[in-house]
């Protein structure tokens, strides 16, 4: 087992796609993640791989979709205004069929908003963001050492699936540092190559990358093999973690650096002697509906923490429709909802009965 | 029987969409000769712009992307970056490379990334029907400049060439036209050279063509030629810009 080391989330993140073999990475500096790019201006050298500062995010966005195109493991990080100015390179990557990593270590909005930590890119991340039928794999880790492995299975997932896979942190997974493992992943073995990759036209016919099909019938084709794919994604990457849901009256669901503070909150109130448990997607595309009916079956509230105004609670609702009561306590703007406040939202809900 | 003539292998055997008295049929081949002699097309990546050049990767017999709109010097940065030894170039119009792409355009000449751009400037929007364009000259009329364009109003169009020539990454850069044998031949040398510019590592290559649309110019192609020379000639004058310092 490897040695723990003190790191902060942001670096961490930065390390850990070296390790599973990001040789490039393009960014622009935006508060709360510029420990990233400064991490890679670094060590990218160091291992013979490209580290460069984009003009824009608009820009380094597209220099991801050409490095994805040449076949290289691609990442970009930026925060939350300037994963607005990605979406269109995303859209790209995705009609394209290219891999590559996008985190965003999301901050408060709309517009420029603030710099502290926020949940408020959900809708963004998971429901489209850019234009067309597509989606991300989005995932929420809730601790440095969870940033560190989703970061690198990303990069396998983004090439399994030839897909984006988005890392969606906040301001504090960031800027928090906990002991992490750095265990080295090397890519899976049972990748497909990439065959497709625009390399030069060397003993093989010509590769052409693109997302533009003029003719509805073949853009409908196009879509709905996207959507075999998104189907399979579906049905294999659904990540989600329980805790004390068995005999939970009360079961909290909440993703990222919330689900701490919801497991904080939940100490609290078994101490008092309410049955609450913690239903936590890791996965938030594809979101776990079915394990979520199931972990909730027993409960009779159900309560949704976010550092938003409501958003993932849209899905809980979709996952549970009638059956019992999804109660909402967000804080939004920056500000991240306390122990104290959870607890006495749960109170207020048991004390309130049906 | 020797054959003196034939299509380029980096030039695909099929027919094109473009209009008649287009040049865009010239340019590409253009390209197509040069990466033939050149011996590259086996390491040579295309980007193709947002434009009436977006069905280019079906044009050149190799490897292609297709770029949103404006971002083809970033895609080509990235591609570049990623794999030095392909060559890349990226094929553009005015109004993805002069107007929404103005941005990729500066920062990737000022970076001297060592790829080569070929702009074909027509002055106006041919794809989306005729709309002005950054490169519009003044009085020009088109569908959004209809009693012609007023610098007042709409500003001035832009000198690409020129703005460029300005950085010093840019190793690069010259203006032609194809409005004549001569000028043909003119413009072929300044690919070469502009691709040259990228093989030895030098930096930034970029060649402005003047080119036509007959079709949202209301001309005819000799008409469109003509205008060519008289007109956007004056404006946007024919040579080389920079060239790499020498060192030492």
């Amino acid at each position: 087992m490897a040695e723990k080391v003190l790191m902060k989330g942001n670096e961490a993140v930065a390390e850990a796609a070296i390790m599973a073999g990001c040789r490039c990475f393009f960014g622009y500096p935006i508060t709360p993640q510029n420990e990233i790019p400064e991490y890679m201006s670094r060590r990218m050298p160091e291992v013979g791989g490209v580290f460069l500062q984009a003009e824009s995010e608009v820009a380094g966005s597209n220099m991801v979709y050409g490095a994805a195109c040449a076949g290289a493991r691609v990442m970009t990080t930026s925060s939350s205004p300037g994963i607005s100015l990605m979406q269109e390179a995303i859209s790209y990557m995705a009609g394209a069929e290219l891999p590559c990593v996008v985190v965003n270590i999301v901050r408060g909005g709309p517009g420029l908003g603030g710099i502290q930590g926020a949940q408020s890119d959900y809708f963004q991340a998971t429901k489209g963001g850019g234009h067309g039928d597509y989606h991300l794999l989005v995932l929420g880790p809730s601790t440095v050492q969870e940033l560190v492995d989703l970061t690198m299975e990303a990069f396998d997932l983004a090439d399994m699936y030839r897909n984006p896979v988005m890392i969606l942190g906040d301001a504090i997974l960031g800027q928090m540092m906990e002991p992490v493992e750095m265990r080295k992943r090397p890519p899976r073995a049972d990748l497909p190559p990439k065959t497709w990759a625009t390399t030069g036209a060397a003993g093989r016919p010509k590769n052409i990358i693109t997302s533009l099909y003029l003719d509805p019938a073949k853009l409908e084709k196009h879509n709905l093999r996207l959507a075999e794919k998104y189907n399979r994604m579906a049905a294999e990457q659904v990540r989600y973690a329980t805790h004390m849901t068995e005999d939970a009256d009360v079961v909290l669901v909440a993703y990222g650096t919330t689900a701490r503070i919801a497991r904080a909150a939940l100490d609290r109130a078994r101490e008092r002697g309410l049955r609450v448990g913690l239903f936590r997607p890791i996965s938030l595309w594809p979101f776990p509906y079915e394990a979520l009916a199931a972990a909730a079956a027993g409960a009779a509230h159900v309560l949704v923490v976010e550092m938003s105004l409501g958003q993932m609670v849209e899905d809980v609702r979709l996952a549970l429709g009638e059956t019992k009561p999804v109660h909402f306590y967000g804080r939004t703007g920056g500000m991240s909802p306390s122990p104290r406040e959870i607890l006495d939202e749960i109170v207020k809900i048991v004390e309130r009965g049906a | 029987m020797q054959k003196v003539f034939g299509r380029p292998e980096a030039l695909a055997d099929v027919p094109t969409h473009y209009c008649p008295g287009c040049t865009h049929g010239i340019i590409h081949r253009l390209i197509a000769e040069v990466i033939d002699e050149l011996g590259v097309r086996e390491r040579t990546v295309g980007i193709s712009p947002v434009g009436c050049a977006v069905l280019a990767y079906d044009y050149f017999n190799c490897d292609f992307v297709e770029a949103s709109h404006g971002r083809a010097p970033a895609v080509a940065t990235g591609i570049k970056r990623a794999s030095p030894n392909s060559v890349v170039f990226t094929y553009q119009g005015d109004g993805d490379l002069a107007s929404i792409g103005a941005g990729e355009i500066v920062h990737a000449a000022s970076r001297g990334e060592k790829i080569t751009v070929i702009f074909v400037n027509n002055a106006i929007y041919g794809m989306t029907g005729g709309q002005m364009a950054p490169t519009t000259l003044p009085g020009q009329k088109t569908t959004t400049s209809p009693r012609g364009r007023d610098p007042e109003v709409a500003g001035h169009p832009i000198r690409i060439c020129e703005l460029l020539s300005s950085l010093s990454g840019a190793a690069y850069i010259a203006r032609v036209s194809v409005t004549s044998p001569a000028n043909v031949a003119k413009a072929r040398r300044a690919v070469k050279k502009a691709f040259e510019t990228q093989l030895e590592g030098r930096g930034f290559s970029l060649v402005e063509f003047l080119s036509t649309c007959p079709t949202n110019w209301g001309m005819t192609p000799v008409e469109a030629l003509k205008w060519v020379d008289d007109k956007m000639a004056v404006y946007y004058p024919l040579g080389e810009y920079t060239r790499v310092p020498e060192v030492g």
